[in-house]
């Protein structure tokens, strides 16, 4: 048995302005996990993409116009407070979906699920998709699919699990190097790894030595304007979506441009002024 | 007995009692509930001993190192592979997809033949008899110079092998499909001399001026120019982009300057003559100007004055002398050419006038700038044996530069010049412009052989389809190229045995050359592909299978450089898009869609946008302002003087008013459900014009116009 007695934290944040929106990471988690293809894959309800890079835009016309993209893995909510009632947690009757105490993973068991898809409904991320067929792949392509993820069936839920694959597999290294320590390079995401810009980086929120935490700089205190919000950024280019519900999502996301930073939430006019980074970002344009 | 009700209640509460108690029910609900957790029917993939092996994707002109994990043997996923020179453990979706390609449903499982417009299976002896049979009755009819050859790039050993075939069979009609490695080696011959190509050392460049050049979007080596684009905030370099879409990269660039299409030589010939009239050129570099600079300065001087280039690009007299000042002011400063991937219809205008923009700068051949170079040598070939025929038939004219000139010359005879046409790895009959025109060349063709892992548009249209490995299934010496500032050959290997019955291409061109005998035979002394890529590489082949890559060379090379002005001192015509109509069609390059070969992945579509593909519906972009009355999401016609889609309306605040994109490399035909018949194939809307000084096809977009379905 390990004994890792100190809670880790795994998280990530995602920097907006150098993603390219190359898809690589939602490739690469595909590929990863064995999420199956079918033929129409544009409907993108039904599309199964663990993690899935959304196109945003400033609105503004020609020639002002301004893109970015939005990787969207698993937020891995710690849910209000940050105590584990992570909001599809809080709904599973099967128990199918839990909150890792150790890690802060938000885990899938894939047998366990019986497709009410009371979690999908409860997920203010889209992160959750339902299989509405069996995986069919083409003959002779099922020789590509890793053993170290179960391929799916009709009638189940599947999502993002942070590959935790990868982090059990970093564990048992720790065990037979005969250490505790999980070191910050033996447990990154198929997405982390992959990304060719190196926007998206993974570690543990908790250790202040991961590159994550220096990045996020994560409040241990509760916010002051709404007690459900723990871990806020005190980076003032950081941001969590819909933070305000107090899901405290442990994807962050950065960037230097203030549209971009407030299209992570839904503001009244006036309010984003009011509301931005309690740090006090005020602009970095 | 009579039941009454109290015993018949008594009865009921007893039964009840029983079903609960009893252990039947329980053990129903139990079997029942693990019979719905039985899926016998999902694959189990099985477990077994992990091992990681490497390699380099040849998928397109990157040329990044990979590396492949095992479960027994069997490669489960592939990511970069950390340290290589080129990607250094950057890797992009089509690499990492590259599994699909080795169980795709469309690959060719054995030789075929057709018979009746079907294909037929057939044995690798009975294709290469007959492949061999109608290259013996060329040389009967003394008639070599019939034969031509297509292949998808020029660089590396089995391309070699292919132009070395042709020698020494002899026919000058070897043909390479334009991609941006090609251009650049045209460009590099034009401006600087024969046997060179360029390479732009972004990573080092503190301002980037890019005439289009997608460096985020797939041009050049696509993962390495991300890493560059990556560091270059950190850097504080500039970059400023041009071009009338707001791609991905204009997006990232410090700025964005709209221009209108197909008149970007036309801003770089501008730009060139503000720094000729400020003064802002290298005396040093300008000593090795040749041929025509007083020419090229009077004729830009005359001909490209600020308000004229400004009303022609659309970008303001201002603008221009301030980008071109600052550009000329930077330390190192780099010009790239290449609009989108860079590769397909471009013209060798704006190719020479953007580079002329980097000789003018004298960024010549030294850190941050543009290095010129000569084509990779480390291949050494013998001579190929010539005969007689060979002789005469190597001195015929060549039928066309480019593949579209020689497609459209086909198309145009009465009887093919060309009798029997060999295609390897390319699919001009997708990745061509109009190809409904590049088919009906090839029906006249009388014998065509293709030779690719995939039944594609092109193996579609031929008679005989030998069908070779993938990259995960063979040797084959990987040289970087595409602008890459560094000059690396990497060596891919093969990661798992043939899946199908498939040979490796360099053994099939050996193969051939011995059943022909003669020179042709003589001039392929090797027992094998391997054997033959170990004689061709000689030195460098120990370190190249002990490392996986040699930097053949990775600083500035040395020595002066010699710049020939005469091509654009004619001021040669800027082609304009064919056909009068409101808008200009364009081509967007997407980097999850790859325009060429391979067609794209099943992953690589499942991350197409449901606003560029929706069902099979294809979209266009066009900027709300100049909509008129179509609706966002809606059908409408999109008509060009090449021919008629039904599409659907995405409205994009960032496409410059009066322009239409639409991303290339949808629309395919092949066999393969989860990539065909999606969207359309926007070649197939533009008619080719070529270009009179290069033969290229200059025609990167099109008048079009559009209205509600
Ligand atoms: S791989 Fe990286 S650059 Fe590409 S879309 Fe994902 S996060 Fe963005
Ligand atoms: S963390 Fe793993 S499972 Fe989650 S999106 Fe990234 S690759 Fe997919
Ligand atoms: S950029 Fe090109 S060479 Fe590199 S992984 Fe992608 S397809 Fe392969």
């Amino acid at each position: 048995m390990i004994h890792d007695k100190k809670a880790h934290k795994y998280g990530m944040v995602i920097d907006l302005d150098k993603c390219t929106g190359c898809g690589t990471c939602a490739v690469s988690c595909m590929s990863e996990n064995n999420v199956p293809f079918k033929e129409d894959e544009s409907d993108k309800k039904d599309s199964i993409t663990w993690m899935r890079v959304y196109r945003l835009t400033n609105g503004r016309p020609f020639p002002d116009t301004e893109v970015v993209y939005m990787p969207r893995p698993c937020q891995h909510c710690g849910g209000k407070g940050d105590h584990g009632h992570s909001p599809c947690v809080s709904v599973c009757p099967a128990t199918a979906t839990d909150y890792g105490y150790d890690t802060g993973i938000v885990s899938q068991i894939y047998t366990r699920c019986f497709g009410c898809r009371y979690c999908m409904a409860a997920c203010p991320y889209h992160a959750r998709y339902f299989n509405w067929w069996d995986p069919v792949w083409p003959e002779g392509m099922e020789k590509y699919l890793s053993p170290n993820v179960s391929p799916r069936m009709r009638g189940v839920v599947e999502k993002c699990s942070f590959c935790y694959h990868r982090y059990q597999l970093a564990r048992e290294k720790a065990y037979v190097n005969g250490t505790d320590e999980v070191p910050e390079a033996d447990y990154q995401t198929a997405c982390t790894t992959a990304c060719p810009a190196g926007a998206i980086v993974f570690g543990d929120l908790n250790n202040p030595s991961h590159k994550v935490h220096q990045i996020v700089k994560p409040d241990p205190h509760p916010d002051p304007l709404n007690p459900d919000v723990v871990g806020k950024s005190r980076n003032p280019r950081v941001f969590r979506l819909l933070e305000r519900l107090g899901t405290n999502p442990k994807v962050y996301y950065m960037s230097e441009r203030e549209w971009v930073r407030k299209m992570g939430d839904h503001y009244l006019d006036g309010e984003w002024d009011k509301v931005k980074n309690v740090y006090g970002s005020a602009s970095h344009e | 007995m009579k039941v009454d009700r109290r015993s018949f209640l008594g009865l009921g509460i007893g039964a009840v009692a029983g079903i609960a108690v009893s252990p039947v029910g329980a053990k129903l609900t139990d079997d029942f509930s693990i019979w719905t957790q039985n899926w016998p029917w999902t694959p189990v993939p099985p477990d077994g001993e992990v091992s990681y092996d490497r390699s380099v994707c040849n998928l397109c002109p990157g040329s990044c190192g990979i590396t492949v994990r095992k479960i027994d043997g069997r490669p489960v996923k592939i990511e970069g592979l950390d340290t290589y020179p080129v990607n250094d453990g950057g890797v992009c979706l089509h690499g990492i997809a590259g599994l699909q390609y080795l169980y795709d449903p469309s690959r060719v499982k054995t030789p075929l033949k057709k018979v009746n417009q079907r294909f037929v299976p057939i044995s690798w002896d009975e294709a290469l008899a007959m492949v061999t049979g109608r290259l013996k009755q060329l040389q009967e009819d003394q008639n070599p110079e019939a034969l031509a050859c297509i292949t998808g790039s020029a660089q590396g050993s089995v391309p070699g092998l292919f132009n070395h075939f042709m020698a020494a069979f002899g026919s000058p009609n070897c043909l390479t499909m334009p991609d941006l490695e090609s251009w650049l080696v045209l460009t590099a011959t034009t401006l600087h001399g024969p046997k060179q190509t360029l390479g732009f050392d972004i990573d080092h460049s503190d301002y980037i001026l890019s005439f289009g050049a997608g460096l985020i979007d797939g041009w050049g080596s696509p993962v390495a120019c991300i890493q560059a684009m990556a560091g270059r905030k950190q850097r504080e370099a500039t970059l400023v982009q041009i071009e009338p879409r707001l791609s991905n990269t204009a997006a990232g660039a410090d700025r964005w300057i709209p221009v209108k299409p197909g008149t970007e030589a036309d801003l770089a010939m501008g730009m060139c003559g503000v720094l000729l009239k400020e003064n802002l050129f290298d005396p040093v570099f300008a000593q090795g100007f040749t041929g025509g600079f007083m020419r090229f300065t009077a004729m830009v001087q005359k001909e490209y004055p600020l308000d004229k280039v400004a009303e022609v690009t659309g970008v303001s007299a201002d603008d221009i002398q301030k980008t071109a000042i600052a550009f000329a002011k930077a330390k190192m400063p780099v010009a790239l050419p290449g609009k989108g991937r860079g590769e397909g219809a471009q013209s060798l205008k704006e190719f020479a006038a953007v580079h002329t923009l980097n000789c003018l700068t004298g960024n010549i051949n030294k850190k941050g700038g543009v290095f010129v170079k000569p084509l990779p040598d480390y291949l050494s070939f013998p001579d190929p044996v010539i005969d007689d025929m060979a002789q005469k038939g190597a001195a015929a004219e060549p039928l066309a530069a480019s593949v579209q000139e020689l497609m459209a010359r086909i198309d145009q005879s009465d009887q093919s010049p060309v009798e029997v046409l060999v295609v390897y790895n390319a699919n001009p009959c997708f990745a061509l412009n109009d190809p409904s025109r590049v088919a009906a060349a090839f029906e006249k063709i009388p014998f065509k052989v293709c030779v690719s892992p995939y039944m594609d548009e092109t193996a579609m249209a031929s008679d005989v389809i030998l069908p070779v490995s993938t990259f995960l299934e063979q040797m084959e010496d990987v040289p970087s190229r595409a602008g890459l500032a560094a000059s690396v050959v990497g060596l891919a290997r093969p990661m798992v045995k043939p899946v199908f019955d498939t040979r490796s291409p360099g053994d099939v061109v050996i193969a051939l050359a011995g059943a022909l005998g003669g020179g042709v035979a003589q001039s392929f002394p090797w027992e094998n592909y391997e054997d033959c890529l170990k004689q061709l590489a000689g030195q460098i082949w120990k370190p190249l299978t002990r490392k996986g890559h040699v930097i053949v060379s990775g600083r500035p090379p040395a020595g002066s450089v010699e710049t020939d002005f005469s091509f654009l001192a004619e001021n040669p015509d800027t082609l304009k898009p064919a056909g009068d109509q409101e808008f200009t069609l364009i081509p967007i390059d997407n980097f999850r869609v790859p325009s060429t070969v391979p067609a794209p992945s099943p992953f690589a579509i499942k991350t197409v946008s449901d606003r560029i593909l929706k069902g099979t519906d294809m979209f266009v972009e066009i900027n709300p302002q100049s909509a008129n009355h179509l609706k966002d999401g809606g059908f409408a016609t999109l008509t060009t003087p090449a021919g008629s889609v039904r599409v659907r309306v995405h409205f994009n605040d960032g496409i410059m008013p009066g322009v239409i994109g639409m991303v290339k490399g949808l629309g395919h035909t092949l066999n393969n459900r989860y990539v065909s018949g999606k969207g359309v194939n926007i070649n197939a809307l533009i008619s080719p014009t070529i270009e009179p000084g290069s033969g290229m096809d200059a025609a990167y977009g099109i008048r079009a116009g559009i209205s509600k379905a």
